[in-house]
Protein backbone atom coordinates (compact mmCIF):
# COMPACT_ATOMS: atom_id res chain seq x y z
CA UNK A 1 0.00 0.00 0.00
CA UNK A 2 1.34 2.98 -0.89
CA UNK A 3 2.01 5.65 2.39
CA UNK A 4 1.05 8.75 2.65
CA UNK A 5 3.27 11.76 4.82
CA UNK A 6 2.48 15.28 5.66
CA UNK A 7 4.89 17.67 6.05
CA UNK A 8 3.28 20.39 8.49
CA UNK A 9 3.36 22.46 11.86
CA UNK A 10 1.06 22.72 14.59
CA UNK A 11 0.70 26.93 14.65
CA UNK A 12 -0.69 26.67 11.09
CA UNK A 13 -3.86 26.42 9.66
CA UNK A 14 -2.85 25.34 6.01
CA UNK A 15 -1.27 22.44 7.81
CA UNK A 16 -4.92 21.61 8.82
CA UNK A 17 -6.56 21.68 5.95
CA UNK A 18 -4.84 18.91 4.67
CA UNK A 19 -5.10 16.85 8.06
CA UNK A 20 -9.05 17.33 8.40
CA UNK A 21 -9.08 16.15 4.78
CA UNK A 22 -7.15 13.13 5.35
CA UNK A 23 -8.91 12.20 8.54
CA UNK A 24 -12.15 13.10 7.43
CA UNK A 25 -11.42 10.30 4.46
CA UNK A 26 -10.11 7.90 7.01
CA UNK A 27 -6.58 7.90 5.19
CA UNK A 28 -3.92 6.74 7.16
CA UNK A 29 -0.81 8.83 7.36
CA UNK A 30 2.63 9.81 8.76
CA UNK A 31 2.94 13.45 10.40
CA UNK A 32 6.44 14.78 9.99
CA UNK A 33 6.81 17.79 12.57
CA UNK A 34 8.90 20.97 10.96
CA UNK A 35 10.46 23.51 12.76
CA UNK A 36 9.47 26.56 10.25
CA UNK A 37 12.94 28.33 11.45
CA UNK A 38 14.91 25.60 10.70
CA UNK A 39 13.49 23.33 7.84
CA UNK A 40 14.62 19.91 6.83
CA UNK A 41 16.41 19.21 3.51
CA UNK A 42 13.54 16.37 3.18
CA UNK A 43 11.16 19.55 3.05
CA UNK A 44 13.35 21.91 0.91
CA UNK A 45 13.67 18.93 -1.84
CA UNK A 46 10.10 18.15 -1.85
CA UNK A 47 8.77 22.14 -1.67
CA UNK A 48 11.53 23.37 -3.88
CA UNK A 49 9.53 26.86 -5.02
CA UNK A 50 7.99 27.63 -2.17
CA UNK A 51 10.01 25.75 0.64
CA UNK A 52 6.63 26.10 2.67
CA UNK A 53 4.27 23.64 4.63
CA UNK A 54 2.29 21.50 4.15
CA UNK A 55 3.39 19.38 1.68
CA UNK A 56 2.02 15.94 1.19
CA UNK A 57 4.11 12.86 0.07
CA UNK A 58 2.18 9.73 -1.58
CA UNK A 59 4.00 7.30 -2.91
CA UNK A 60 7.29 9.17 -2.84
CA UNK A 61 5.63 12.03 -5.20
CA UNK A 62 5.67 16.11 -3.58
CA UNK A 63 2.18 17.71 -3.70
CA UNK A 64 2.22 21.25 -2.22
CA UNK A 65 -0.34 24.19 -1.33
CA UNK A 66 -3.12 23.56 1.21
CA UNK A 67 -5.49 24.23 -1.77
CA UNK A 68 -4.04 21.77 -4.60
CA UNK A 69 -3.34 18.70 -2.43
CA UNK A 70 -7.48 17.96 -1.06
CA UNK A 71 -8.36 18.27 -4.35
CA UNK A 72 -5.84 15.59 -5.26
CA UNK A 73 -6.74 13.70 -1.57
CA UNK A 74 -10.64 14.14 -3.13
CA UNK A 75 -9.45 12.53 -6.89
CA UNK A 76 -7.37 9.57 -5.29
CA UNK A 77 -9.48 8.78 -2.19
CA UNK A 78 -13.60 10.04 -3.58
CA UNK A 79 -15.00 9.01 -0.54
CA UNK A 80 -16.53 10.81 1.12
CA UNK A 81 -16.52 13.73 -0.79
CA UNK A 82 -15.15 16.67 0.03
CA UNK A 83 -16.69 18.48 -2.96
CA UNK A 84 -19.88 19.29 -4.87
CA UNK A 85 -20.87 16.02 -7.12
CA UNK A 86 -22.74 19.55 -9.31
CA UNK A 87 -19.89 21.44 -11.77
CA UNK A 88 -21.45 24.46 -10.74
CA UNK A 89 -21.58 24.16 -7.65
CA UNK A 90 -17.95 22.75 -7.90
CA UNK A 91 -16.94 26.12 -9.36
CA UNK A 92 -18.70 28.02 -6.67
CA UNK A 93 -16.77 26.14 -3.60
CA UNK A 94 -13.79 26.42 -5.83
CA UNK A 95 -14.25 30.25 -6.18
CA UNK A 96 -14.59 30.29 -2.11
CA UNK A 97 -11.45 28.33 -1.74
CA UNK A 98 -9.31 30.74 -3.84
CA UNK A 99 -11.07 34.10 -2.05
CA UNK A 100 -9.74 32.36 1.12
CA UNK A 101 -6.28 31.77 0.34
CA UNK A 102 -6.17 35.28 -1.55
CA UNK A 103 -7.48 36.80 1.63
CA UNK A 104 -5.81 34.31 4.76
CA UNK A 105 -2.50 35.85 3.96
CA UNK A 106 -2.78 38.21 6.96
CA UNK A 107 -3.66 35.16 9.40
CA UNK A 108 -0.84 33.38 8.47
CA UNK A 109 1.52 33.08 11.59
CA UNK A 110 4.64 32.42 10.06
CA UNK A 111 6.58 35.72 11.20
CA UNK A 112 7.01 37.75 7.87
CA UNK A 113 3.78 37.81 6.99
CA UNK A 114 0.88 38.57 9.99
CA UNK A 115 0.64 42.06 10.42
CA UNK A 116 -2.32 41.27 12.89
CA UNK A 117 -0.66 41.12 15.92
CA UNK A 118 3.36 41.84 15.10
CA UNK A 119 2.31 45.36 14.05
CA UNK A 120 0.78 48.41 15.83
CA UNK A 121 -0.96 52.01 14.98
CA UNK A 122 -1.46 52.20 11.33
CA UNK A 123 0.10 49.49 9.89
CA UNK A 124 -2.03 47.02 12.38
CA UNK A 125 -5.48 49.44 11.91
CA UNK A 126 -4.84 48.32 8.15
CA UNK A 127 -4.59 44.59 8.99
CA UNK A 128 -8.03 45.10 10.96
CA UNK A 129 -9.94 46.70 8.45
CA UNK A 130 -8.38 44.20 5.55
CA UNK A 131 -9.99 41.20 7.94
CA UNK A 132 -13.26 42.77 8.29
CA UNK A 133 -14.13 43.46 5.07
CA UNK A 134 -13.36 39.53 4.43
CA UNK A 135 -15.52 38.32 6.75
CA UNK A 136 -18.37 41.21 5.66
CA UNK A 137 -18.01 39.30 2.44
CA UNK A 138 -18.18 35.88 4.32
CA UNK A 139 -20.78 37.17 5.89
CA UNK A 140 -23.12 39.03 3.07
CA UNK A 141 -21.99 36.44 0.20
CA UNK A 142 -20.72 33.36 1.18
CA UNK A 143 -23.40 32.39 3.67
CA UNK A 144 -26.42 33.72 2.40
CA UNK A 145 -29.38 31.10 2.40
CA UNK A 146 -28.88 29.90 5.91
CA UNK A 147 -26.93 27.24 4.79
CA UNK A 148 -25.01 25.00 7.52
CA UNK A 149 -21.58 25.32 5.58
CA UNK A 150 -20.43 26.90 2.85
CA UNK A 151 -21.46 23.85 0.37
CA UNK A 152 -24.70 23.45 2.26
CA UNK A 153 -25.77 20.47 4.78
CA UNK A 154 -22.33 18.70 4.56
CA UNK A 155 -18.84 19.83 5.73
CA UNK A 156 -16.77 20.84 2.39
CA UNK A 157 -13.29 22.12 1.37
CA UNK A 158 -14.60 25.22 1.31
CA UNK A 159 -15.56 25.18 5.23
CA UNK A 160 -12.22 23.86 5.73
CA UNK A 161 -10.53 26.79 3.60
CA UNK A 162 -11.47 28.95 6.14
CA UNK A 163 -10.50 26.93 8.94
CA UNK A 164 -8.48 29.92 10.41
CA UNK A 165 -11.20 32.28 10.75
CA UNK A 166 -13.08 29.52 12.86
CA UNK A 167 -10.19 28.78 15.64
CA UNK A 168 -6.62 31.08 14.82
CA UNK A 169 -8.45 34.17 14.45
CA UNK A 170 -9.96 34.26 17.89
CA UNK A 171 -6.21 33.30 19.57
CA UNK A 172 -4.88 35.57 17.46
CA UNK A 173 -7.25 38.52 18.33
CA UNK A 174 -6.32 37.93 21.52
CA UNK A 175 -2.38 37.85 21.47
CA UNK A 176 -3.00 41.34 19.82
CA UNK A 177 -5.51 42.38 22.01
CA UNK A 178 -7.73 43.39 19.40
CA UNK A 179 -11.45 42.30 19.18
CA UNK A 180 -12.54 41.88 15.39
CA UNK A 181 -14.87 39.33 15.35
CA UNK A 182 -18.20 40.50 16.69
CA UNK A 183 -20.75 37.73 16.70
CA UNK A 184 -24.01 39.97 16.70
CA UNK A 185 -22.44 41.59 13.49
CA UNK A 186 -21.74 38.55 11.44
CA UNK A 187 -24.27 36.18 13.22
CA UNK A 188 -24.29 33.71 9.98
CA UNK A 189 -20.83 33.51 10.20
CA UNK A 190 -21.12 33.11 14.60
CA UNK A 191 -23.68 29.68 13.39
CA UNK A 192 -21.01 28.53 10.47
CA UNK A 193 -18.64 28.54 13.08
CA UNK A 194 -20.28 26.76 14.99
CA UNK A 195 -21.52 24.33 13.28
CA UNK A 196 -17.63 23.93 12.09
CA UNK A 197 -16.40 23.12 15.71
CA UNK A 198 -19.11 20.50 16.26
CA UNK A 199 -17.58 18.47 13.44
CA UNK A 200 -16.15 15.74 15.17
CA UNK A 201 -13.03 15.42 13.24
CA UNK A 202 -12.85 19.14 13.49
CA UNK A 203 -13.32 19.16 17.42
CA UNK A 204 -10.88 16.34 17.85
CA UNK A 205 -7.96 18.04 15.57
CA UNK A 206 -7.67 21.51 16.43
CA UNK A 207 -4.67 23.59 17.03
CA UNK A 208 -4.02 23.59 21.39
CA UNK A 209 -5.18 27.19 21.80
CA UNK A 210 -3.23 28.23 25.08
CA UNK A 211 -0.26 26.77 23.24
CA UNK A 212 -0.77 29.19 20.16
CA UNK A 213 -1.57 31.85 22.48
CA UNK A 214 1.37 31.48 24.68
CA UNK A 215 3.35 31.59 21.32
CA UNK A 216 1.72 34.72 20.08
CA UNK A 217 2.03 36.73 22.89
CA UNK A 218 5.80 35.61 22.93
CA UNK A 219 6.06 36.70 20.01
CA UNK A 220 4.55 39.63 19.97
CA UNK A 221 6.34 41.00 23.14
CA UNK A 222 9.61 40.27 21.39
CA UNK A 223 8.62 41.70 18.06
CA UNK A 224 7.37 45.13 19.66
CA UNK A 225 10.34 45.17 22.38
CA UNK A 226 12.53 45.12 19.53
CA UNK A 227 10.96 48.38 17.39
CA UNK B 1 -32.57 23.36 -25.15
CA UNK B 2 -29.94 25.85 -26.67
CA UNK B 3 -27.27 26.41 -24.16
CA UNK B 4 -26.63 29.79 -23.54
CA UNK B 5 -23.06 30.45 -23.14
CA UNK B 6 -22.01 34.44 -22.61
CA UNK B 7 -18.37 36.12 -21.81
CA UNK B 8 -17.85 39.25 -20.20
CA UNK B 9 -14.74 40.56 -20.28
CA UNK B 10 -12.57 43.44 -21.78
CA UNK B 11 -10.16 43.05 -24.91
CA UNK B 12 -7.09 43.91 -23.60
CA UNK B 13 -7.02 41.18 -20.42
CA UNK B 14 -4.77 38.61 -20.41
CA UNK B 15 -7.16 36.89 -18.03
CA UNK B 16 -10.60 37.21 -19.59
CA UNK B 17 -8.76 36.33 -22.87
CA UNK B 18 -7.39 33.01 -20.81
CA UNK B 19 -11.81 32.18 -20.95
CA UNK B 20 -12.16 32.82 -25.00
CA UNK B 21 -8.73 30.54 -25.11
CA UNK B 22 -10.22 27.51 -23.40
CA UNK B 23 -13.81 27.96 -25.22
CA UNK B 24 -12.34 28.08 -28.51
CA UNK B 25 -9.93 25.40 -27.64
CA UNK B 26 -13.35 22.81 -27.27
CA UNK B 27 -14.93 24.68 -29.57
CA UNK B 28 -17.88 25.99 -27.54
CA UNK B 29 -19.89 28.59 -29.10
CA UNK B 30 -20.49 31.89 -27.25
CA UNK B 31 -21.32 35.45 -26.91
CA UNK B 32 -18.88 38.02 -25.79
CA UNK B 33 -19.74 41.55 -23.95
CA UNK B 34 -17.32 43.84 -23.87
CA UNK B 35 -17.07 45.71 -20.22
CA UNK B 36 -15.32 49.02 -19.87
CA UNK B 37 -13.34 48.10 -16.41
CA UNK B 38 -12.19 51.55 -16.32
CA UNK B 39 -14.90 53.78 -16.54
CA UNK B 40 -18.15 52.37 -16.56
CA UNK B 41 -18.50 48.34 -15.24
CA UNK B 42 -21.93 47.11 -16.44
CA UNK B 43 -24.46 47.18 -13.88
CA UNK B 44 -24.78 43.26 -15.36
CA UNK B 45 -21.50 42.49 -14.15
CA UNK B 46 -21.63 43.79 -10.63
CA UNK B 47 -24.49 41.82 -10.44
CA UNK B 48 -22.78 38.76 -11.93
CA UNK B 49 -19.22 38.91 -9.72
CA UNK B 50 -21.10 41.16 -6.57
CA UNK B 51 -17.66 39.74 -4.60
CA UNK B 52 -14.65 40.93 -6.86
CA UNK B 53 -16.81 43.57 -9.66
CA UNK B 54 -14.13 42.32 -12.34
CA UNK B 55 -14.07 40.49 -15.39
CA UNK B 56 -14.51 37.54 -16.82
CA UNK B 57 -17.21 35.81 -15.84
CA UNK B 58 -18.64 33.18 -17.79
CA UNK B 59 -22.22 33.12 -18.07
CA UNK B 60 -23.39 29.27 -18.57
CA UNK B 61 -26.91 29.28 -18.95
CA UNK B 62 -28.19 31.89 -16.39
CA UNK B 63 -25.25 31.24 -13.97
CA UNK B 64 -22.55 33.44 -13.42
CA UNK B 65 -18.88 32.13 -12.47
CA UNK B 66 -15.92 34.20 -12.05
CA UNK B 67 -11.94 33.80 -10.96
CA UNK B 68 -10.45 32.79 -14.78
CA UNK B 69 -8.71 29.89 -13.21
CA UNK B 70 -12.28 29.02 -11.60
CA UNK B 71 -13.91 29.20 -14.66
CA UNK B 72 -11.27 27.10 -16.76
CA UNK B 73 -11.63 24.83 -13.82
CA UNK B 74 -15.92 24.39 -14.95
CA UNK B 75 -14.67 24.45 -18.81
CA UNK B 76 -12.84 21.11 -18.37
CA UNK B 77 -15.64 19.47 -16.46
CA UNK B 78 -18.42 20.61 -18.69
CA UNK B 79 -16.92 20.55 -22.06
CA UNK B 80 -15.08 17.19 -22.54
CA UNK B 81 -13.80 17.42 -25.88
CA UNK B 82 -9.89 18.57 -26.07
CA UNK B 83 -9.13 18.63 -22.64
CA UNK B 84 -6.65 21.29 -20.76
CA UNK B 85 -6.45 18.76 -18.05
CA UNK B 86 -4.06 16.03 -17.51
CA UNK B 87 -5.76 12.77 -16.80
CA UNK B 88 -3.60 11.48 -13.87
CA UNK B 89 -4.37 13.27 -10.72
CA UNK B 90 -0.76 14.26 -9.72
CA UNK B 91 -0.07 15.51 -12.91
CA UNK B 92 -3.23 17.63 -12.58
CA UNK B 93 -1.94 18.48 -9.18
CA UNK B 94 0.87 19.60 -10.84
CA UNK B 95 -0.94 21.70 -13.59
CA UNK B 96 -3.06 23.53 -10.94
CA UNK B 97 0.66 24.42 -8.84
CA UNK B 98 2.01 25.84 -12.01
CA UNK B 99 -1.47 28.20 -12.62
CA UNK B 100 -1.39 29.07 -9.22
CA UNK B 101 2.23 29.88 -9.12
CA UNK B 102 1.77 31.96 -12.36
CA UNK B 103 -0.84 34.00 -10.90
CA UNK B 104 0.41 34.56 -7.16
CA UNK B 105 3.93 35.06 -8.20
CA UNK B 106 4.94 35.38 -11.96
CA UNK B 107 2.14 37.79 -13.05
CA UNK B 108 2.95 40.26 -10.10
CA UNK B 109 6.97 39.96 -10.45
CA UNK B 110 6.47 40.96 -14.45
CA UNK B 111 3.81 43.21 -13.47
CA UNK B 112 5.75 45.42 -11.04
CA UNK B 113 8.94 45.13 -12.82
CA UNK B 114 7.47 46.22 -16.19
CA UNK B 115 5.79 49.66 -14.98
CA UNK B 116 9.05 50.12 -12.09
CA UNK B 117 10.76 53.57 -13.78
CA UNK B 118 14.02 52.70 -14.59
CA UNK B 119 15.99 53.91 -11.90
CA UNK B 120 14.03 51.33 -9.54
CA UNK B 121 13.86 48.42 -11.90
CA UNK B 122 16.99 46.20 -10.87
CA UNK B 123 15.58 44.44 -7.39
CA UNK B 124 12.33 43.78 -9.75
CA UNK B 125 13.59 42.76 -12.66
CA UNK B 126 15.47 40.24 -10.66
CA UNK B 127 12.78 38.71 -8.90
CA UNK B 128 10.83 38.36 -12.24
CA UNK B 129 13.59 36.67 -13.71
CA UNK B 130 14.02 34.47 -10.55
CA UNK B 131 9.84 33.89 -11.49
CA UNK B 132 10.68 32.79 -14.88
CA UNK B 133 13.83 30.82 -14.13
CA UNK B 134 11.08 28.89 -11.77
CA UNK B 135 8.69 28.35 -14.35
CA UNK B 136 11.03 27.85 -17.29
CA UNK B 137 11.91 24.65 -15.24
CA UNK B 138 7.91 23.18 -15.21
CA UNK B 139 8.41 22.99 -19.16
CA UNK B 140 11.66 20.01 -18.65
CA UNK B 141 12.08 19.93 -22.51
CA UNK B 142 8.06 19.90 -23.60
CA UNK B 143 6.51 21.71 -26.14
CA UNK B 144 4.13 22.99 -24.21
CA UNK B 145 3.75 23.02 -20.22
CA UNK B 146 0.83 20.79 -21.64
CA UNK B 147 3.10 18.57 -23.16
CA UNK B 148 2.08 17.96 -27.24
CA UNK B 149 -0.83 20.16 -26.99
CA UNK B 150 -1.66 23.72 -24.92
CA UNK B 151 -3.09 22.88 -21.59
CA UNK B 152 -3.82 25.00 -18.35
CA UNK B 153 -0.95 25.88 -17.62
CA UNK B 154 -0.18 27.43 -21.22
CA UNK B 155 -3.14 29.00 -20.94
CA UNK B 156 -2.41 30.71 -17.13
CA UNK B 157 1.07 31.78 -19.04
CA UNK B 158 -0.52 33.73 -21.54
CA UNK B 159 0.41 37.07 -20.50
CA UNK B 160 4.15 35.86 -20.34
CA UNK B 161 3.24 33.76 -23.43
CA UNK B 162 2.04 37.43 -25.39
CA UNK B 163 1.66 40.41 -23.11
CA UNK B 164 5.17 39.91 -21.75
CA UNK B 165 7.08 40.99 -24.81
CA UNK B 166 4.64 44.09 -26.08
CA UNK B 167 5.51 45.77 -22.95
CA UNK B 168 8.72 44.93 -22.90
CA UNK B 169 9.02 46.37 -26.27
CA UNK B 170 7.17 49.70 -24.78
CA UNK B 171 9.46 50.18 -21.62
CA UNK B 172 12.76 48.94 -22.82
CA UNK B 173 12.94 46.43 -20.03
CA UNK B 174 14.29 43.03 -21.23
CA UNK B 175 13.08 40.41 -19.21
CA UNK B 176 12.37 37.60 -20.92
CA UNK B 177 15.17 37.06 -23.60
CA UNK B 178 16.27 34.16 -25.89
CA UNK B 179 19.92 34.41 -24.11
CA UNK B 180 18.18 34.31 -20.46
CA UNK B 181 15.69 31.71 -20.76
CA UNK B 182 15.66 29.62 -24.36
CA UNK B 183 13.05 27.00 -23.47
CA UNK B 184 10.70 29.94 -22.20
CA UNK B 185 11.54 31.85 -24.98
CA UNK B 186 10.96 29.19 -27.63
CA UNK B 187 7.80 27.97 -25.83
CA UNK B 188 6.03 31.22 -26.41
CA UNK B 189 6.58 31.60 -30.29
CA UNK B 190 5.11 28.31 -30.28
CA UNK B 191 2.45 29.53 -27.95
CA UNK B 192 1.08 32.40 -30.51
CA UNK B 193 1.95 30.36 -33.53
CA UNK B 194 -0.84 27.85 -32.31
CA UNK B 195 -3.51 28.73 -34.79
CA UNK B 196 -6.85 28.79 -32.02
CA UNK B 197 -4.62 30.94 -29.47
CA UNK B 198 -3.88 33.51 -32.08
CA UNK B 199 -7.45 33.47 -32.68
CA UNK B 200 -7.55 34.52 -28.99
CA UNK B 201 -5.01 36.81 -28.60
CA UNK B 202 -6.02 41.14 -28.62
CA UNK B 203 -4.70 42.70 -31.69
CA UNK B 204 -0.96 43.87 -31.28
CA UNK B 205 -1.34 47.45 -32.35
CA UNK B 206 -4.21 48.01 -30.11
CA UNK B 207 -1.95 46.72 -27.14
CA UNK B 208 0.52 48.74 -28.08
CA UNK B 209 -0.70 51.91 -28.37
CA UNK B 210 -2.57 51.20 -24.53
CA UNK B 211 0.52 50.35 -22.88
CA UNK B 212 2.42 53.75 -24.40
CA UNK B 213 -0.35 55.50 -23.32
CA UNK B 214 -0.41 54.03 -19.97
CA UNK B 215 2.92 54.71 -19.80
CA UNK B 216 2.36 58.24 -20.69
CA UNK B 217 0.08 58.81 -17.94
CA UNK B 218 2.19 57.34 -15.38
CA UNK B 219 4.89 60.34 -16.41
CA UNK B 220 2.16 63.20 -16.02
Amino acid sequence: MAVVKLFGAWTSPYFYRVIWALKLKGIPYECIEEDLLNKSPLLLQYNPVHKKIPVLVHDGKPICESTIIPQYIEEIWPQPSLLPSDPYERAMARFWIKFADDKLILLALSPSISKMYRASGEEQEKAVKYILEMLETMEDHGLIGGKKFFGGDKISMVDMAFGAVAHWLGVIEDAAGLKIFEAHKFPRLQSWIQNFKEVPIIKENLTDRDKMFALLKRRREMLLASK
Amino acid sequence: MAEEVKVFGAWGSPFSRRVELALQLKGVQYEYIEEDVHKNKSPLLLKYNPVHKKVPVLLHNGKPIAESLVILEYIEETWKGNPILPEDPYDRAMARFWAKFIDEKCLPAIWKAGWSPESEREKPVEEACECLKTLESALGGKRFFGGDKVGMVDIAANFIGYWLRLIQEVTGMELLSAEKFPELFKWTDEFVSCSVVKGSLPPRDKLLAFFKARIAETMD
